[in-house]
């Protein structure tokens, strides 16, 4: 196996392994965490696949941004169900 | 190598449609779909790679006149840009109807939505 | 219910069984091109005569499916106006402030006040440096709204100025569609860069309008994700 495909194949798999963590986990914040986790190794991915446009945005908007709304989204609605009780 | 790239591409989509259909509280559903649009980038843009070749800039790697026999596809990869931010858009859009279903009737599992249900 | 449950799941995964079989026969299938096709080989052959763009990407994105892009740029702004429409309506409870998050503390605060300008500064580079490197007004855009972020994580109970965002949103939308009109008059077509000289290759300012188109884009890009992200954070009680 020559270096680029070990490296290719090591990412995908640790981003399969995330994608797992997201699916399995009990808690919704480790899931959002996991979902940003899959990105992040999905930019390095498009590095490797000489994609270094689609890796930028990948790693701003996909594990960035994402993430944050998420978190804001999760923050409220944690902040709301607790008042109501 | 890209074809083990379009392989973790196809199966990040399954587990995210699979995350999507089987889990019963909205957001881990949004976080499926979201999963399963980052598995149809990668498979989008393993398509558009070519064994051997550089990435789609004329800098001094890649000179202007050869440029055709040495430079990977560059439509794919523009097509992944614009879904990339549209899919953020989306995703927003999603978390707002949650946020606003979860105001309305306090509860994010989709088992207490019975409008639709027969 | 249990019951119910498990049929639910066996047919998900016959679903999603059927689903992977389509999957499998195209990768078993799939031939990798050797050559590229024919519009790949006329973008490689014609952007740097055409567009005088070394990033092909860019050239494609801005120039030979500018059209495209305008569409994408005004569901993004859609997608704000429907998440503020959205949000707007639902009456939060009144005194709650913020998203939840503790109030910032000092090093946070004096953090951002050093880091913000650096981080707009980085992403107006990237977006005017489109047509060069990897990049441009889409990652530059992301790159400003982080910095508007990491500005309402400090300072959970600041609002920014909404009239600000959509006036920066509005007028950069709108000289995005007065220079494709121009493009129109001036050159070959709607949003044909060729409007101001392509210059030297390689040089920032080159490729005619790409880097002024792309830093348009930047900032209406910047200003409808800061508006997404500031409009899912803020309740509705200011």
């Amino acid at each position: 196996m020559t270096l680029p495909l070990l490296a290719t194949t090591g990412f995908a798999a640790a981003m399969l392994i995330a994608a797992l963590v997201a699916l399995v986990t009990r808690s919704t914040a480790v899931a959002v965490l996991s979902a940003g986790l899959v990105s992040l190794f999905a930019s390095v991915l498009f590095l490797f696949l000489a994609a270094p446009d689609v890796a930028m945005t990948e790693a701003a908007i996909g594990s960035g941004l994402t993430t944050f709304l998420f978190f804001f989204v999760l923050g409220r609605i944690r902040r709301e169900g607790r008042d109501e009780q | 190598m890209h074809l083990v790239a379009m392989a973790a591409g196809f199966a990040l989509i399954l587990l995210g449609l699979y995350g999507a259909l089987t889990h019963r509280n909205i957001l881990r559903m949004i976080v499926g779909f979201t999963l399963a649009n980052t598995g149809v980038h990668v498979v989008l843009v393993s398509v558009g790679y070519m064994p051997g070749r550089a990435a789609p800039i004329l800098d001094g790697a890649v000179p202007v006149g050869e440029a055709a026999a040495r430079i990977i596809d560059p439509v794919p990869q523009a097509l992944v840009l614009t879904a990339i931010v549209i899919g953020l858009g989306i995703t927003a859009l999603m978390l707002a109807y949650a946020y606003r279903l979860f105001r309305a009737r306090g509860s994010l599992d989709i088992a207490d939505y019975t409008e639709l249900k027969w | 219910m249990s019951n119910r449950f498990s049929i639910r799941h066996a047919a998900v995964l016959g679903l999603l069984a059927l689903l992977g079989l389509a999957f499998w026969t195209l990768l078993a299938g799939y031939v990798p091109d050797t050559e590229l096709n024919r519009t790949a080989a006329y973008y490689a052959e014609n952007t740097a005569r055409e567009t005088g763009a070394q990033n092909i990407v860019t050239a494609i994105i801005v120039t030979y499916r500018g059209l495209d892009t305008l569409g994408e740029v005004t569901v993004l702004f859609l997608t704000a106006a429907i998440v503020a429409l959205v949000l707007g309506q639902s009456k939060a409870p009144r005194g709650g402030t913020g998203s939840g998050f503790l109030p910032s503390g000092e090093l946070l605060a004096t953090g951002t006040r050093m880091l913000l300008p650096i981080i707009l500064l980085f992403g107006a580079y990237v977006a005017v440096n489109g047509h060069l490197t990897p990049g441009g007004g889409f990652q530059g855009g992301a790159i400003l709204a982080s910095g508007m972020l990491l500005l309402l994580l400090a300072d959970p109970a600041r609002r920014f100025s909404h009239r600000i965002i959509a006036r920066v949103e509005s007028v950069s939308g709108l000289a995005y569609v007065a220079i494709g009109v121009l493009g129109v008059a001036l050159a070959g077509g709607f949003l044909d860069n060729r409007i101001l000289p392509l210059g030297q290759f390689g040089a920032l300012l080159s490729a005619g309008a790409i880097p002024l188109i792309y830093a348009l884009v930047g900032l209406k890009v910047g200003a409808e994700f800061s508006s997404m992200l500031e409009s899912l954070e803020e309740t509705e009680d200011s």
